[in-house]
């Protein structure tokens, strides 16, 4: 492949490991960017979820890449043959970049399908095989402007074995050898980037393994597997992704797949991730609650004299159940004790007659219009209205914190939204903290129903660690 | 004497009328904004057109939708939609609304337990509870959610019923009608409409017609019909209502939307129309189309690049092929809204087209040309509504 039209132009580099920047270049006719850090746009077969494009372009600052996965398209392989025009065209999509994955973050695999030489995706019609053959005669039906080669990624279940794992390391660097010969030999895949998969479950020679090797193939960036929320805990997943950045060219972009959840994304970008997959959203929307966690790292001395800041004013309608949940949030299927600390459940009756919107200052269509009591009238009701609204606000909220993160980044701030975060798990949990230099603080669960009142801690500074 | 006061919340301005048919193309001025009448009006039950944003449906040119008083009783209740500023400020809609009176979900719906003078009592199915549904508490309900047109509690029998339940309901239905009108709270911002019954006899029906239009209410619904009963006793119903309901309120024909019967029951005098039809069927992938309906969701249409209708202007028909809809069916919930989309803005084209053809004088060419289009031949014209046609004149080939 000739050199690549991709071009991670970094403007920052913080402590050595958190970038900041913009990868440009993308598309066919390169006219397209993304800045990182940043999130691509989930989609099911091109559509953000409940979404058509009247309601989607309420959205300001949409993702300039839309993420479509091979699960949801290889079914369409012979419509889109005949159709000749690719998926953009025939989703009617019309200026965006399609980036292509293999898996559904949002969606798990069933372990034990894959082969030395197949992997499998389930489609709505059940599982498709795939050698790299077929892989990549998908793909030239798909015709992405960027995709992942194939790999071997059924290593996020935790205790897998060194030699499983090894072989998840070979058989991807195999795949990924196989899919760029044939994609250096294919006229339809001309202008067409291909991103190399990092393997190596949790095993530190693995990853560093997988990541030197990668990097000596001509791909234009680095796909992140294996991490998935609740394979493994942060600390392990951090000390793995920096093991890995440490082999990878500073200039190509690395994109972390299945991790979404605010707090690990920090943690992660910390560690060296530019890119994530934009499921986290469409998860909250689909377990009926609305993000609300706050982000605010402006210096206004007015909040700053109000301790605490505005975390736990935001939450204040204390996202009580996250305690009841795994601390890494284990991935299920929409389950309510899935809630994480950052968003608020609208099915409870406290919201019945809540007449705010759901965030306070949201610009968003759903904040804009419409009402805490009306969300929760619509969920109630299993109204279909519910997902159209939740997954316009969520996403909102979602790209807004991005943009956060990297004025965040920009500005020498990360530490202050890093403190938000922390804070906000704090809150959920007990903890008992060894500060370094602070007060230590005992929080208590706040698993509490109404008959405790919100609970205000009257520090102006708790800093915690892992 | 049947002058409209100026102050009244409805006025109804008649801007054509076909000198062949009964139809008439009018200007029905609502609290809310202007409605073009021939309308239809897309049901909205639980104060939410299934997955559609009030920005869309506006969008569409919608002026008018219902919502069920039964379900936003029921859910969230009358008194948590006034505190959010009626229905209107609950889901944020600021044309205009209708809501029914519940009646005719105490029969289609739930466990009837009985209905006499006082009422309509039934099991909640939501606690088992038993509830008593009496034209106050309609009224009081409907006042709660602020609709622009409100309808009677109409004492409610399928129309495939016959026999001495007919009459009485009928009867009760007049007496409901006059407890309805003393109950509104709101007669100056709330149009309260009666509902004529009498099932499918024309001596019950006259009776009907007779007295209520004798009370001073600014509209009427023809009732009771619209519920499996024959089509060729349905359209006589239909057309002796608009023969005796007053030329200058608007005619609202409950339950009707599939495309032929909003066309000819136009030509019989009809204004208004309300159906769940077309959007529950777009849900299931079935779009209509000017000849007939498309199943989305067929393996046919797997390859079919085109979109819906070519000719179709609405946000679904503009984007996306039949091929993308089929596939997306598969992936995600945004396929249904997709459709509802595209049916609504069919319902509402079509109301859009015959209007103008009354306004331009060339309404009887429109059905003609609106019958061959759905039909593959003359054949096939429905028997029911080449008689009705012939009724006001309209002859098919």
């Amino acid at each position: 492949m000739a050199g690549s039209r991709i071009k991670l132009e970094l403007s920052r580099v913080v402590q050595g490991e958190s970038r900041l920047g913009v990868l440009k270049g993308l598309g066919r006719t390169g006219q397209h960017c993304l800045e990182v850090p940043g999130c691509l746009l989930y989609s099911h077969l091109g559509t953000v979820p409940h979404l058509t494009q009247d309601t989607l372009h309420t959205l300001k600052n949409i993702p300039a890449v839309t993420q479509v996965t091979l699960s949801s398209v290889a079914e369409h392989q012979e419509v889109l043959q005949e159709f000749k025009g690719g998926f953009k065209k025939f989703a009617g999509l019309h200026d965006t970049v399609v980036y292509c994955s293999l898996h559904d973050p949002a969606a798990l695999c069933p372990p034990g399908y894959t082969t030395n030489k197949t992997v499998s995706v389930w489609g709505s019609g059940g599982r498709i095989e795939l050698t790299v053959a077929k892989f990549m005669a998908i793909q030239k039906t798909i015709q992405p402007d960027w995709y992942q080669s194939m790999a071997d990624g059924e290593t996020w279940q935790s205790n897998t074995s060194r030699k499983r794992l090894r072989k998840s390391v070979d058989r991807t660097l195999a795949h990924l050898d196989e899919c760029l010969t044939i994609h250096q030999n294919s006229q339809d895949l001309q202008g067409v980037e291909v991103f190399g998969v990092v393997e190596g479950g949790d095993i530190l020679e693995e990853r560093a393994r997988s990541a030197r090797e990668t990097a000596k193939r001509p791909v234009a960036g680095f796909c992140l597997d294996g991490f998935q929320t609740g394979s493994m805990d942060q600390t392990l997943r951090t000390q793995l992704i920096k093991a890995i950045a440490k082999e990878l060219p500073e200039d190509k972009p690395r994109l972390l797949q299945g991790v979404g959840r605010p707090d690990e994304v920090l943690a992660c970008v910390e560690a060296g991730v530019d890119l994530f997959e934009g499921f986290f959203p469409f998860q909250v929307t689909e377990r009926g609650c609305a993000l609300s966690f706050s982000f605010d790292i402006s210096l206004d001395p007015e909040r700053a004299g109000r301790a605490p800041p505005a975390v736990l004013e935001l939450n204040d309608d204390e996202t009580c159940r996250a305690g009841e949940g795994q601390p890494n949030g284990e991935v299920t299927d929409g389950d309510q004790t899935q809630m994480t600390s950052f968003e608020i459940n609208l099915k409870d009756k406290r919201y019945h007659d809540d007449f705010r919107p759901l965030v306070e200052g949201c610009g968003c269509y759903c904040c804009v219009n419409h009402q805490r009591a009306y969300l929760h009238h619509l969920l109630v009701t299993n109204e279909l209205l519910a997902g159209v609204l939740l997954m316009i606000h969520n996403t909102a909220h979602y790209i807004g914190f991005f943009s956060t993160l990297r004025e965040a980044l920009a500005n020498d701030k990360l530490d202050l939204l890093k403190r938000r975060q922390v804070i906000l798990i704090a809150t959920s949990f007990s903890v008992t903290v060894t500060p370094d230099g602070f007060e230590s603080a005992a929080l208590s669960h706040l698993g509490m129903e109404s008959k405790h009142p919100r609970v205000k801690i009257n520090m102006t500074l708790i800093w915690l660690q892992e | 004497l049947k002058t409209l006061c100026v102050a009244s919340p409805l006025t109804l301005r008649i801007v054509a009328e076909c000198p062949v048919t009964k139809a008439r193309a009018c200007d029905l001025i609502l609290p809310h904004s202007a409605v073009s009448t021939p309308v239809f009006m897309p049901v909205g039950t639980q104060g939410t057109l299934k997955g559609i944003t009030v920005d869309q449906l506006d969008g569409l040119g919608c002026q008018i939708c219902l919502g069920n008083t039964y379900h936003l009783g029921m859910r969230p209740g009358p008194d948590l939609i006034e505190k959010a500023n009626g229905l209107h400020g609950f889901m944020n809609w600021k044309k205009n609304l209708l809501t029914d009176s519940g009646g005719f979900q105490m029969v289609s719906l739930v466990e009837l337990s009985e209905v006499n003078e006082e009422g309509v009592k039934f099991k909640s199915p939501y606690d088992g509870k038993e509830i008593l549904l009496s034209p106050e508490k309609s009224i009081s309900i409907q006042n709660s959610l602020g609709s622009d047109i409100m309808m009677q509690l109409d004492d409610v029998v399928s129309s495939t019923v016959t026999g001495p339940r007919v009459e009485e309901a009928m009867h009760r239905s007049i007496r409901w009608l006059d407890r309805c009108i003393a109950a509104n709270k709101n007669p100056d911002k709330q149009n309260l409409f009666a509902i004529i019954q009498g099932g499918l006899n024309a001596d019950l029906r006259k009776a009907c017609l007779d007295e209520m239009t004798q009370r001073n209410v600014p509209g009427f619904a023809i009732g009771g019909l619209s519920g499996g009963e024959e089509k060729d006793d349905f359209w006589r119903m239909v057309t002796l209502s608009t023969d005796h309901l007053p030329r200058e309120k608007p005619r609202y024909l409950m339950g009707v939307g599939y495309a032929v019967d909003l066309v000819v029951c136009v030509a019989l005098g009809c204004d208004m129309f309300d159906c769940v039809f077309p959007t529950r069927t777009a849900r299931f992938g079935s779009a209509l189309v000017p000849w007939g309906s498309l199943q989305v969701k067929h393996k046919q249409y797997a390859k079919d690049f085109q979109p819906i209708d070519p000719d179709c202007p609405c946000p679904t028909c503009k984007r996306h092929s039949r091929a993308y809809l089929h596939a997306l069916f598969k992936s995600d919930t945004s396929a249904m809204h997709h459709i509802t989309i595209h049916n609504i803005a069919y319902q509402l084209t079509l109301m859009r087209s015959v209007r103008q053809s009354i306004v331009d004088g060339r309404f009887p060419e429109f059905i003609r040309s609106f019958m061959k289009q759905m039909f593959p031949s003359p054949d096939q014209y429905p028997s029911w509504a080449v008689d009705a046609l012939a009724s006001v004149n309209v002859t098919l080939e």
